[in-house]
């Protein structure tokens, strides 16, 4: 009971950490850039703005348009929630192991790209197409880098990575790093940042989020917004927690969780960092090009897959 | 195998090796000449890490030479002498165009996959963990072969085949603890000269087809229709 209690705590942290990490990366990218920058809470103020909006619909909007936020954040919310934050000793984490959570993704992205579709608007249906090139390329790619941890644990459940990777002492193992560099990727690709698309601006020849979002409005768009920002949280858990999990507690007891705590809140501030001047360093490539950028990725965790079988396991 | 018997050195080696394969995967799938002969000086500075690793975790003094000539030669010396040339020619902004790059990638990928399964009886008789490597050295040669086959710019040719020789010493290294020191000797000096007649070659297609594209010397007539 303590157990499922603390899975409900720390995916309520999830919801609360996601501006903050966004609000984070904005500033210290202000900041690379010679600004001031907006004060790391800004997201939480825009959230709050946006909640209490009205909600404006578009006449063409059907059931749809309406349901597709609640169902693409509660997807989000429930893909994070099987996520080892804090601890690994999560009944969540049991329940769900990764092809779940590529699955959850996967079913919020289709609801997103619907939605997209579902208001006749160019831009809309755009966006959609775009949305799903990308993840069509980038979710293969991401279940071989999860597969290529899952081969070395014998297990798919995130928690039991973790664990094995807490197990002795740490190993340089080729396979973690091609995984590694290979989600690293995957990941930017698939929050939407920069090389592959630009969070920041509504230019048309460019957005592919931002475009299928485009006739939300009130509460709806601060879920929209909100579940983008857990996923870009998703995403650097899974990178921090399963390459760098020393330091997460493997029980529920406060020291430990406290220790966790602080070591993570570390761990995706230097994250945050490393997105915001990579951010800074390179330039948005066009979207034929991506195709490029996310075999790069498929190889890398190819090549993972192969170095556990060539080098590691060895026969 | 287990992970953990080994020391940090080997897995230190694994990991090199892993990155000498992650090497050759960069330099099949470079388009531009100059990017492909930075890789080619990745691939032998990581080559001659190997050597050092191996010559410090087995204690063969003799390696430590075999790294400082793969250093010098490999890394340093040849794709001067490449990138030298390719300046020369005015190749430095030269782009090339794959015409497949996913399959040509991929193909490389069955390679690697081919070279494991020939390797696996030789894996299963010896448990020494270097054995393992040499799956990865004889997939470094067989994609430097493919880079032959698959560019038709004589000086993207000629890297496959000098990262066919970075495969070749790997495998000597891993697993037979390198060659006799004069054998090695008599290989780099070959390389050397080898590069040298290359570089002799380039300037010899460029005069008689204008171009460094072998695949125009596949063309029987040189002009069309302005013949006097």
């Amino acid at each position: 009971m303590a157990a499922w209690g603390f899975a409900l705590i720390q995916s309520l942290l999830y919801l609360a950490l996601a501006p903050l990490l966004v609000g984070w990366v904005h500033k210290v990218k202000a900041r690379l850039q010679n600004r001031r920058g907006a004060p790391i809470w800004q997201p939480y103020r825009d959230l709050y703005k946006l909640f209490a909006k009205e909600a404006r619909m578009a006449h063409t909007a059907s059931l749809l348009f309406r349901a597709a936020p609640y169902i693409v954040f509660v997807a989000t919310w429930l893909a994070a929630a099987a996520i080892p934050l804090l601890s690994t000793d999560l009944p969540t984490a049991a329940m769900a192991d990764v092809i779940v959570i590529a699955g959850l993704l996967g079913l919020a992205r289709f609801f997103l790209a619907l939605a997209g579709m579902d208001v006749v608007t160019a831009f809309g249906g755009m966006g959609a197409s775009r949305e799903m090139f990308v993840s069509a390329l980038a979710e293969p790619a991401m279940l071989m880098a999860v597969f290529s941890l899952a081969m070395t644990a014998h297990s798919t459940n995130l928690a039991s990575v973790v664990e094995y990777q807490l197990l002795g002492e740490p190993f340089l193992r080729p396979s973690y790093l091609f995984a590694l560099a290979a989600l690293v990727l995957v990941a930017i690709a698939e929050t939407g940042r920069i090389p592959v698309d630009n969070p920041s601006t509504h230019l048309e020849l460019t957005m592919i989020h931002e475009a299928m979002i485009l006739e939300y409005s009130g509460r709806h768009l601060a879920l929209m917004e909100w579940a983008a920002q857990l996923k870009l949280l998703l995403y650097a858990a899974l990178l921090v927690n399963v390459f760098l999990p020393w330091g997460i507690a493997q029980s529920i007891r406060p020291d430990m969780l406290g220790m966790a705590f602080v070591l993570l809140v570390v761990k995706l501030a230097l994250l945050g960092v490393a997105l915001a001047v990579s951010e800074t360093l390179l330039a948005k490539m066009r979207l034929f090009r991506v195709p490029a950028f996310l075999n790069l990725a498929l190889l890398l965790a190819l090549l993972g897959l192969m170095s556990h079988v060539i080098l590691e396991v060895g026969a | 195998m287990n992970m953990a018997l080994l020391s940090l050195l080997q897995q230190l080696i694994i990991v090199l090796a892993a990155a000498v394969m992650f090497s050759s995967f960069v330099l099949l799938g470079q388009v531009r000449l100059v990017a492909a002969i930075h890789a080619f000086a990745w691939q032998g500075f990581l080559v001659a890490m190997v050597t050092a690793l191996v010559a410090a975790s087995d204690g063969h003094g003799h390696l430590y030479f075999s790294a400082i000539l793969t250093l010098g030669l490999k890394a340093l010396l040849i794709p001067w002498m490449l990138h030298r040339q390719v300046r020369r020619l005015e190749l430095d902004r030269h782009r090339e165009s794959l015409s497949h790059p996913a399959l040509v990638i991929m193909a490389a990928l069955g390679l690697v996959i081919f070279s494991y399964w020939l390797v696996l009886p030789l894996v299963q008789a010896e448990m020494q963990f270097t054995r393992n490597i040499v799956a990865v050295s004889l997939a470094v040669v067989l994609i430097g072969l493919l880079m032959m086959v698959v560019r038709t710019q004589a000086v993207a040719q000629v890297l496959g085949f000098m990262s066919m020789e970075n495969g070749l010493f790997l495998a000597a290294v891993s697993a037979t603890a390198g060659m006799p020191l004069v054998v090695e000797l008599g290989v780099a000096f070959d390389v050397l000269v080898a590069m040298v007649l290359f570089g002799v070659f380039f300037f010899q297609i460029r005069e008689s087809i204008d171009s460094l594209d072998v695949d125009r010397m596949n063309r029987l007539t040189e002009r069309t229709g302005d013949e006097p």
